[in-house]
């Protein structure tokens, strides 16, 4: 598959909100409604913003990050915070 | 707006789909369709309209609910027989989805009053059952500039179009003017299978929402043609007539007129 070629448009806008974060928690949620409103966070956010969703849905652990990169954005982390919770870290990269 | 936790369960399934999102259920929400006619084929467009979170569907029809209706008018009911079918089917829309305002219209189209009904609207369906219907809503459509889906059904067979006023064909473009009266059959004269309108009305229903999305390309300069005997979907090519008596280069056709002389009038 040939390489995206990114916007020059779309790269300054990241530039700009890189590193700005949001958070997200869905504890008690289960999916599919885990990554709907992981969805619906991001589809709040400009490109290049960041989004932290605190989760205690084992299946989502794995479901939301697949669900993420299919949908274009960027998964950065994903990660085991306590016997039953974990962090999932996410870029938008796409509108 | 921001959705409400019963509207992203009722909505979860389109929120998750990348053509639809969030994004894409709020312009459906903000939607305002006019379903023209409340029967084999407008009650399983308004059905999934409705259920799809169409948020203002306008419905004209000037018939009440009768018993030989049932075997195909989905939304109506054997206690609803002798209401309006604009009355019955709005109380099946919205007791389906309380986020949709159906807009109950009892009486018919005719020259006079249609361009200020579908003014209101982003776009028209048809599900009319008959010719000087289907001819007035494409003339007004067109002279409106408002896009149209089209159904029709008889028998085993039914028809799907999508007119994009002046960028694809229109109604005339494919049949220049309405047969005349008594060549073609009614479906009280010729019949049609029940489940039929189903299939054409969820087709016409997934057009518009198509259109509404701005997804997926609709079936402008095309004709769906379904067989049910033959299980059985044809795509045909409809040009657009440069000659069309209304949306071709010299029209003739101006301003709106009715053909209602001589058609039968069934429901």
């Amino acid at each position: 598959m040939p390489e995206e070629v990114s916007n020059p448009m779309e790269e300054a806008e990241r530039m700009e909100n890189a590193g700005q974060k949001r958070n997200l928690d869905i504890r008690g949620l289960v999916c599919p409604y885990t990554f709907v409103k992981a969805k619906l966070a991001i589809e709040d956010m400009e490109l290049g913003e960041v989004l932290e969703i605190v989760l205690d849905y084992p299946e989502a652990v794995h479901n939301i990050p697949k669900s993420m990169q299919d949908h274009g954005q960027k998964v950065l982390k994903v990660e085991q915070t306590g016997p039953k919770e974990w962090i999932i870290v996410v870029r938008k990269e796409k509108d | 707006m921001e959705f409400s936790d019963s509207q992203i369960q009722r909505y979860s399934r389109h929120i998750i789909l990348p053509e639809v999102g969030g994004k894409g259920q709020k312009k459906l929400l903000g939607a305002k369709v006019l379903l023209v006619g409340a029967g084999g084929l407008g009650c399983p467009v308004g059905y999934y309209l409705a259920a799809a979170g169409v948020g203002t569907i306008g419905l004209v029809d000037d018939d009440v609910v009768e018993l030989s209706n049932l075997q195909r008018q989905i939304a109506h009911s054997t206690s609803t027989i002798g209401m309006p079918k604009v009355e019955s089917a709005k109380r099946t829309f919205e007791a389906l989805n309380p986020d949709v305002n159906v807009v109950a219209l009892k009486g018919r189209l005719n020259k006079d009053n249609i361009t200020g009904i579908i003014e209101e609207y982003d776009l028209v369906i048809d599900g009319s059952d008959n010719f000087p219907t289907r001819y007035l809503v494409n003339d007004a459509c067109v002279l409106s500039r408002k896009p149209l889906v089209s159904g029709a059904i008889l028998r085993f067979e039914g028809q799907v179009t999508t007119l994009i006023p002046h960028e694809g064909h229109c109604y005339r473009c494919l049949f220049e003017a309405p047969p005349p009266p008594g060549l073609v059959p009614s479906c009280q004269e010729a019949g049609v299978l029940g489940v039929l309108p189903g299939v054409i009305g969820a087709l016409e229903a997934t057009e518009a929402l198509k259109i509404i999305l701005g997804q997926g390309a609709p079936l402008k300069n095309a004709l769906l043609i379904y067989n049910a005997l033959s299980a059985s979907f044809r795509k045909v090519k409809v040009p657009r007539n440069p000659k069309c008596p209304v949306c071709g280069e010299n029209p003739t056709i101006t301003e709106l007129e009715d053909y209602d002389a001589g058609y039968c009038q069934m429901g």
